[in-house]
């Protein structure tokens, strides 16, 4: 077709066979997917020598098939252990993680907390989205507390997890959180992220408008109006505290500690020093 | 930046008094295994705790994971990036791993994960030999698959087939499961160490363009191994994928080219794989089917049997999966009664039944040992009492 336009990342970061692509009409994934790659050509300005690593759920399938480049959907919560071989394997490559709430911080989530604790050079992005959307819109550890699933259908009565703050703890190079409401402020972390080493840990709020928009609110322009006036940046929360319902977003932290592939180049000289002494 | 050693400024080409789980990691750094992701279990921990001190010194990484599960999917990763990659578990850590490895068998990834069988189920005997696991190595993941497995029964073979097993894998893209019992993994014996430049490695084959067929193909090739961060654009997948690695988990007919490419690329070509050794005796009418430790035991008890002037015949698997079974219906032709001893309540002989088809009447000389191995002596006086009511 002639007249078809064909946007310009087609073709360079999105592979042409699968678009237009398959998420639901009000999925945040693209949206995030968009933000990233405009990080991405801000920074690199390809996807040469970048690696994707996703797990199971729909925010795995942002890279896998989409992306352009070299990406490896894995087993259920397992991208993290997967992506710290490739980095390991290859430290030449830029190893990125795209998952869902479920993969990284449900099944997958003590190989998080692993992660950051040596401090992988890694970039996690978590796309949460507070259910289960792909199973069919089940309970999250991140689903908010009373609020409703079809695995609690009479309001869930577990709190939810902090996962940027638990990231914090654990000692990633990198924390930020933003909503799909705030869209330049997440590719702006993106940009920030891909330039640092050791892990970099970027949670986005998205809305599942098939499953738990359903489930909680009237629509999803809802959703997208507690996006942008019950968040409170981690600044201002910091300094004033935070309301109830209200949610933190903003750059956690900012570290500047060596990653894992660094300390772990200097222990090979140590060992040959070791050895060579011998 | 040092120079790295090599693995003959370790051990040098010749003899060493060693542990088996010793003589692997040997066997796995001159193989060029590059990466080594575990967990600590007994009775496996000896070959990762020298992987630690040795991989640094020789240009690869070593890195203890959280769990088995991630170490199972770290060495994945490693081997999509291009490095041999190594895991060492037991019993329990080898049931965690099961999904790991259905992944490797669907995305054709070549990894060798070693299993040195204890006492299970449960944590069972930690200490103790046991050969519970074999149907477990073949079968352990859900799914139509074939996978290869191997079962030394020295220190010796402990280091030449770990560096068959990397060959294996990435020939045929596919997973090795080597499968040492304790008692192999912890025996001390004089192992020869070749020199690293005599060692023989079949590598991997790479694409020679983005525009060939990564995943499945013909039923009796191996598809080229397209390494990340080469430029091909690879999609990898456990899901049910084209040639090309996109999902199509909807059309019967990719899953069905997909599904037979996996296993007959093992069956098809399993006259190349299939290994095994045979110690025939003219006249024999009694034979034993051993493995593992257990074919030490039996070995023994052949020799002592040909002494006394018993005619028996000793036959022995190395692949365990795919089975010699042609190989053993062959070795039953002249046989009336085939023995198969074993360290658990019976698993082989089914095999061993399969394969030789009613031809002779085979016998399960099974023994839940609880620590303790099966002894010559009982396999001896098994044969006799056999041979006496023929």
């Amino acid at each position: 077709m002639s007249n078809e336009k064909i946007h310009p990342y087609v073709g360079k970061y999105l592979r042409k066979e699968v678009m237009p692509h398959g998420m639901c009409p009000g999925c945040g994934n693209m949206s995030i997917a968009n933000a990233f790659i405009r990080a991405v050509d801000k920074v690199y300005g390809s996807f040469e020598n970048f690696v994707f690593v996703s797990g199971i759920g729909c925010a795995a399938w942002i890279p896998s098939p989409h992306f352009l480049a070299d990406t490896v959907h894995v087993l259920h919560g397992r991208p993290i252990p997967t992506a710290t071989g490739i980095k390991l394997a290859n430290p030449e490559l830029n190893v990125v993680v795209i998952s869902g709430d479920g993969d990284l911080a449900a099944i997958g989530g003590n190989h998080l907390i692993h992660a950051a604790r040596r401090n992988m050079d890694l970039l996690v992005i978590l796309v949460n989205n507070f259910n289960y959307g792909m199973t069919g819109g089940q309970l999250a550890p991140t689903t908010l507390k009373m609020a409703r699933t079809i695995t609690t259908p009479y309001g869930n009565p577990e709190n939810p997890f902090d996962v940027a703050e638990l990231m914090v703890y654990a000692g990633a190079n990198f924390v930020a959180r933003w909503t799909i409401a705030h869209i330049l402020q997440l590719q702006n972390s993106f940009e920030k992220a891909l330039k640092m080493e050791g892990l970099r840990f970027v949670e986005v709020l998205s809305p599942c408008p098939t499953r738990y928009v359903r489930w909680n609110l009237e629509d999803l322009q809802q959703l997208l109006n507690f996006f942008r006036t019950n968040t409170i940046n981690v600044k201002v929360a910091r300094e004033k505290g935070v309301k109830e319902n209200q949610i933190v977003i903003g750059e956690f932290i900012e570290r500047k500690n060596p990653g894992f592939v660094r300390i772990y180049t200097d222990l090979c000289e140590r060992a040959l020093t070791i050895w060579r002494r011998k | 930046m040092q120079k790295y050693i090599s693995v003959n400024d370790i051990y040098p080409p010749g003899k060493h008094f060693l542990m088996g789980n010793e003589a692997a990691v040997i066997g796995a750094l001159l193989a060029n295994c590059k990466f080594y992701a575990g967990y600590p279990i007994t009775p496996s921990s000896e070959i990762m705790n020298l992987m630690a001190k040795y991989l640094p010194l020789l240009g690869g990484v070593f890195i203890q994971m959280e769990d088995e599960i991630a170490s199972i999917m770290a060495i994945i990763g490693a081997s999509w990036a291009g490095l041999r990659s190594l895991t060492a578990t037991s019993g329990p850590g080898f049931s965690l791993m099961q999904e790991g490895i259905g992944y490797a068998i669907m995305t054709e990834t070549p990894i060798v994960v070693i299993d040195v069988m204890r006492v299970g189920p449960g944590t069972g005997q930690a200490t103790k030999a046991a050969q519970g696991d074999v149907m477990q190595a073949r079968w352990g993941r859900h799914g139509d698959q074939e996978i290869i497995a191997i079962a030394p029964s020295s220190a010796q073979e402990m280091l030449d087939f770990m560096i068959l097993a990397f060959n294996l894998a990435d020939q045929y893209r596919v997973p090795v499961i080597f499968l040492p019992d304790e008692i192999v993994g912890h025996a001390e014996e004089i192992v020869s160490v070749p020199n690293m430049n005599e060692v023989e490695i079949v590598s991997r084959i790479e694409p020679s363009s983005a525009n060939e067929v990564f995943f499945g193909g013909a039923p009796d090739k191996v598809p080229p191994f397209p390494t990340l961060g080469k430029g091909f654009n690879v999609l990898v997948t456990a899901s049910t994928h084209n040639e090309m690695g996109y999902r199509r988990t909807q059309d019967p007919e990719t899953h069905r080219k997909l599904a037979w490419h996996l296993v007959n690329k093992i069956r098809l070509n399993r006259g190349k794989i299939v290994k095994f050794s045979i110690e025939h005796v003219d006249g024999a009418r009694v034979g034993i089917v051993a493995y593992g430790s257990v074919y030490r035991a039996a070995k023994e008890a052949w020799v002592r049997a040909k002494k006394e002037g018993l005619k028996l015949s000793l036959f022995r698997p190395i692949t365990l999966w795919p089975s010699p079974d042609v190989e053993l219906s062959r070795f039953a032709d002249e046989l009336d009664v085939i023995i198969v001893p074993e360290l658990n309540t019976g698993i082989y002989v089914q095999e061993v039944e399969r394969a030789v088809k009613g031809k002779a009447k085979v016998l399960s000389l099974n023994k839940i040992g609880g620590g303790l191995p099966l002894y010559p002596e009982e396999i001896l006086s098994f044969v006799k009492k056999v041979m006496r009511e023929l």
